[in-house]
Formats: C-alpha cells, structure tokens, sequence
C-alpha cells in the first residue's frame, strides 16, 4: 500500500529488486522502441550479441520519422540499416514512409501502447504515453539493445511527484499551456530522475490529445516519465484500439510523494517558452510583438488532429503574414489523411502554409525547415535549445497551436483571442 | 580508477543539441561524432581539447534528447570524465551503460578554473584541484552502476547474467 501509480505498474513488472524509490529493479518491458537515429546504434550493439532471434518480434516498434523520407544518402543508410534489421528479424511492428508517423503520435494511434504497459524508447518523448496510463520513459540505443535481447530493463525506481489542476481554463488556454507553466514553475531540472503525476479536475475535462501533449513534455522538466491517473477518457480512446488488454491502475490514497504542486488554471494566459530553455516560461503577454521569421505547427507534441483543428479555426479565411514562412506537420499519415477529409489542409494551403508529410523535419533541426543565423521561429514543438532548429544563433519560440497560428497571420507573437476573438473551438 | 587533467568548464543545462547538435545524427561513427564534440557550447572546442581532459559543469548536463551519440562525442574527442553539479537522467544512464565515467559534485564547479590540473580517484569519492590542494567529494557511485562498469558496460553484463537463446 501507499503507492503510487507508478510504483504499482513497476511492481506487477518486477523481476528483480524491491520497488521502493532510489532501490535499483529489473523490470519486465511490455513494448520497446526505436527509431532511425537510436536503432541503428541499438542493432550494431545487438548484433554484437550475436543471437539469431529477438526476445519478441511483436513488442519490438521501428518507426523511421527523423530524417525520413530520407534526407540524405547518410539518413538513408540509417533508414535501411533498420528496414533490413526489422526484415531479418521479422519485427511486426515496423512503419514504412507512407504508413508512419511520429513516434510518439503513432504507437498510441495505432493501439500498440496501452493503460498498466512498460514501455522503453531509444528516444527521450517515450514519456508521451504515460497519457494512456502506463509507465514510459526514455532510454539510451545500449538499454534498447539490451532490451532486444532480453526483454527486460533496469530502472531506478522514481518517486513521484504530484501535480494537480484546478479551474476551468479560459478560451485558447490547452494542455501545452498547463505544461509550459508548469515546467516554467519547477525549472528543467525541476523533476530531475522524479516521476510526475497529474491529477485534478481541469485534467478531467482534457482531451486525449492535450494529455499526450502534457506526458510528451515531461522530460522537459528532466522527469523520468509522466503519468495520467486512468478515467472515462482513457477507456474510451483506448476502446476497440488497444492490441492488447489495458490495466488500471490508480494511486493508493495514501500515497507517498516527494511532494505535491497546485495550480488555479483558470488564471492562466497562453504560455511562451523563450529561447533557450523549455523552462523560460512567460504568459504570451509579454511575448507579444517579437517578430517572426518562420512558424512550426507539428511534432510528437502538438501535430495531432485536434491541433490542426484549432490551427485551421484561426487560419481559416485569412493569410499567412509576408515575412513569415508557416510550416505545418500532421504527425501521421491517419492525422493527414483526416485533415485532408476535413478540409484542414485545403484551409492551410488557401492561407499559404506549406504542409508536409509527417517527419521530425525541422523539429530537431534536421531537415524541411532549417533556420539560418539569426533567424527566429514560433514552434509548438518541445525543445528550443541553442541550435535546436538550425544555426546555433538562431531562435526558438515554444507554445501551442493556437498561438502559433496567430502568430503567422500577424508576422509576430500574438495572443490567439486578437486574431479569432474570445470563443475557442 | 584514478584520472589526471585538464580542465574545461562549461555551465548549467548543457543539452545534448549542444553536445552533438542534430545535424550530424546521419551517423554514429565515433570520430566523425568527435569532430562537432560540445561545438555548439564552444564552436573551437573540438579543435582545443586534448586526450585526458576533463569536462566540468553545472547542474542537469546532458538534458534533453536521448541520444547516445552525446557520451559517445565525449569519449572519443578523448575527454577522461564529467564531472558537474548533476546530470540528466538519461545521459546519467547512456554514460554509464556504454563506459563513459562521470562524477556529481557540487562544489568543484565554483572552486575550479578553465585550464586547471585536477585529480580524480574514483574509488575514494574524490578530487583533488592541483593549484590549490583543495579536497572535494564526489557522490559514490551507486552498486549496480559499478557492477555495470566493472563488466565493461550493459551489454557485457547482459552477456555474462542471462541466458540468452542463440
Ligand atoms: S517530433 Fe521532435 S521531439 Fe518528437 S520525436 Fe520527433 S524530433 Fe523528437
């Protein structure tokens, strides 16, 4: 007794160690997962192993969506060493260019990850599924190979903190908006090797969506994962989706925390993260006026439907300012697909977005949107580093769809509410 | 293990975009990684640092993504240890899974400058700053991490402890 949701999933994964925070465990992992940056190191190591069989070709995921459709014959390399890798060992779950998406938009899309799961990703956004209630955090291309091999990771176990939302936010105000603030609350190394729980009654009235938003920027506050108290929402995104029966797991009442931070959302405006850190948090008001050069709306983080949705309310019948180049990612190819039947991207193209398929692209400075020196950018990605999106010298602007988009029709940051009025989608 | 060098001092949430920016994630070949080692911190660093330096920072270095190729830049530009104020999680964890020796101490950071000539014992918990004979303490490494590098790494030790099935 007196656990916390994460601890309890761990425990009905143990196979070695006591679930106790700061002990050292050996879990069992129900899904891991790689992409064309880590995998192609985790199978060099794999390989070294010299074993003719995975632990589990079904609860191996390989999704190429960094540097895909391939941005150079080096990318391509990477790619293809991981195709021929899925070939030879016959991984199930491996996503061509034309049927992925972004990782971490994809596996809970398609059903592979769901509520009580252990999930490990060679990728640090793995956090994004602790929307769905399971416990999932980021690890390096060795933990992945290993893992390969085993089927089994070794973790240390979290102690959690609590995080609970009160108040009903006001219009434009969305789950990136409670994330931003919280992370600019705590700092980046706020939740430093802590698992966060988010709880409340703002959160009940959450979209699955805005949850994998708040889960995916977990790490951004150094958390080693983020984790939704599952409720009617997670049953009924889960419904006729999940591959695999879901568990839930809830908290005990008594469970112990590091501690426990309280927010009033009602209060809160849309949020700006400033360059260089997620945690450089403002309220959009004080970014108003800083002039941009392009605008991203896309990623694991805010490129889902109901992103684009709100993106295309405030696009709808208007342009794209002149200086600003709009950029826009549906994170998979059902995502794109919808928008499309939705007329969503008829909307974009008519305010002179330009709409690519879905890839990591400039969210990482890859490729498909690279900033010059200099040059400034609005994303609603997850990280603005130095160098994040290009030249080391060059800017990154955090915050939702909404803002992004207003942002692009008046070439600078601006508060959704001037460009559509008060009434949100 | 006991390490001798030179010091570079860089400061709080060094990320790995900084590490190794993203631009040259085409690859893992360890040399070519070597060659843009911490050059978006430092744009002259991968030019400047020799085998057997020693990075020291601040608080949360290795923040943000996953990758690996970060401990891996660092260990083939040649750099012995990190040593900082505290690390990001999973740059705690690829270091320690793949051989990359890395100490938190608090108190080195404010205590050391660039160029200076420090020493580390590792199995004492300790660094020694040359110019001044100043003491500092390092956090222990913790059991299993040692078990880790006394195999070699992660995959050693998945090799030596479980039965795997060619
Ligand atoms: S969209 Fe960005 S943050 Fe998400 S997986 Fe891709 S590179 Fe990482």
């Amino acid at each position: 007794m007196r656990e916390t949701l994460t601890q309890k999933i761990l425990k009905d994964h143990l196979i070695e160690g006591e679930v106790t925070p700061g002990q050292i465990i050996q879990c069992r992992v129900d899904i891991a997962l790689g992409n064309d940056v880590t995998a192609p190191l985790a199978i060099q190591a794999f390989k070294e192993l010299g074993l003719r069989k995975v632990f589990d070709p079904e609860r191996i995921v390989l999704v190429p969506d960094h540097f895909v459709p391939n941005k150079d014959i080096a990318a391509a390399t990477q790619a293809k060493t991981m195709r021929d890798f899925a070939r030879q060992f016959g991984i199930t779950h491996y996503f061509e260019v034309g049927q992925m998406g972004i990782e971490h938009a994809l596996l809970p899309e398609k059903g592979l990850v769901t509520a009580g799961d252990v999930v490990i990703g060679a990728d640090s956004h793995t956090c994004t599924y602790g929307a769905l209630g399971a416990f999932a955090t980021g690890v390096g291309s060795t933990d992945l190979a290993a893992v390969m091999a085993t089927g089994q990771c070794w973790f240390r176990v979290p102690e959690t903190m609590r995080f609970i939302y009160h108040g009903t936010p006001q219009p434009w105000v969305t789950g990136k908006d409670l994330i931003l603030h919280t992370i600019g609350d705590i700092g980046v190394d706020g939740a430093l090797y802590h698992a966060m729980e988010f709880t409340g009654d703002t959160l009940k009235g959450l979209s699955m969506d805005e949850r994998l938003t708040m889960a995916n920027m977990a790490i951004e506050a150094g958390a080693k994962n983020g984790i939704f108290e599952s409720d009617d929402t997670t049953v009924s995104y889960l419904k006729n989706r999940t591959q695999r029966p879901p568990r839930y797991y809830h908290a005990d009442p008594d469970a112990v925390y590091l501690d426990v931070h309280e927010y009033d959302v009602s209060v809160f405006s849309p949020q700006v993260a400033f360059p260089s850190l997620p945690g450089n948090v403002h309220p959009v008001e004080e970014a108003e006026n800083i002039p941009l050069d392009q605008v991203i709306i896309g990623s694991c983080t805010n490129g889902r439907i109901t992103d684009l949705r709100v993106a295309a309310k405030i696009l709808s019948g208007r342009k794209v300012h002149s200086d600003v180049r709009l950029i826009i990612f549906p994170a998979t190819q059902a995502i794109y697909l919808q928008a499309l039947k939705e007329g969503l991207i008829e909307v974009f193209v008519e305010a002179g977005a330009a709409v690519s398929t879905p890839t990591c692209g400039p969210c990482l400075g890859g490729h498909m949107g690279i900033l010059a020196e200099g040059e400034r950018a609005l994303a609603t990605t997850n990280r603005n580093f130095p160098g994040r999106m290009g030249h080391p010298k060059s800017e990154v602007y955090l915050s939702s769809p909404a803002v992004a988009a207003a942002s692009a029709i008046m070439g600078k940051i601006t508060h959704p509410s001037r460009v559509a009025g008060k009434e949100a989608p | 293990m006991k390490l001798t060098g030179r010091v570079w001092i860089f400061g709080d949430d060094v990320d790995t975009d900084q590490i190794i920016p993203a631009r040259y994630l085409t690859t893992f070949d360890a040399a070519s990684l070597a060659r843009h080692c911490m050059e978006d911190a430092d744009p002259t660093f991968p030019q400047k640092v020799k085998p057997g330096d020693i990075i020291v920072a601040g608080k949360n270095f290795g923040s943000g993504s996953s990758r690996e190729h970060a401990p891996i830049a660092i260990k083939a530009a040649g750099v012995a240890c990190v040593i900082a104020r505290s690390f990001a999680r999973i740059f705690f964890r690829n270091a320690f899974n793949m051989g990359l020796p890395i100490f938190i101490c608090e108190s080195l950071k404010d205590a050391v400058r660039e160029g200076d000539i420090i020493h580390v014992d590792g199995d004492r918990g300790e660094i020694i700053l040359e110019r001044t004979s100043e003491r500092f303490e390092t956090a222990p490494i913790p059991p299993f991490m040692q078990t880790l590098i006394d195999a070699g790494g992660l995959m050693s030790h998945v090799k030596k402890t479980t039965s795997l099935q060619a």
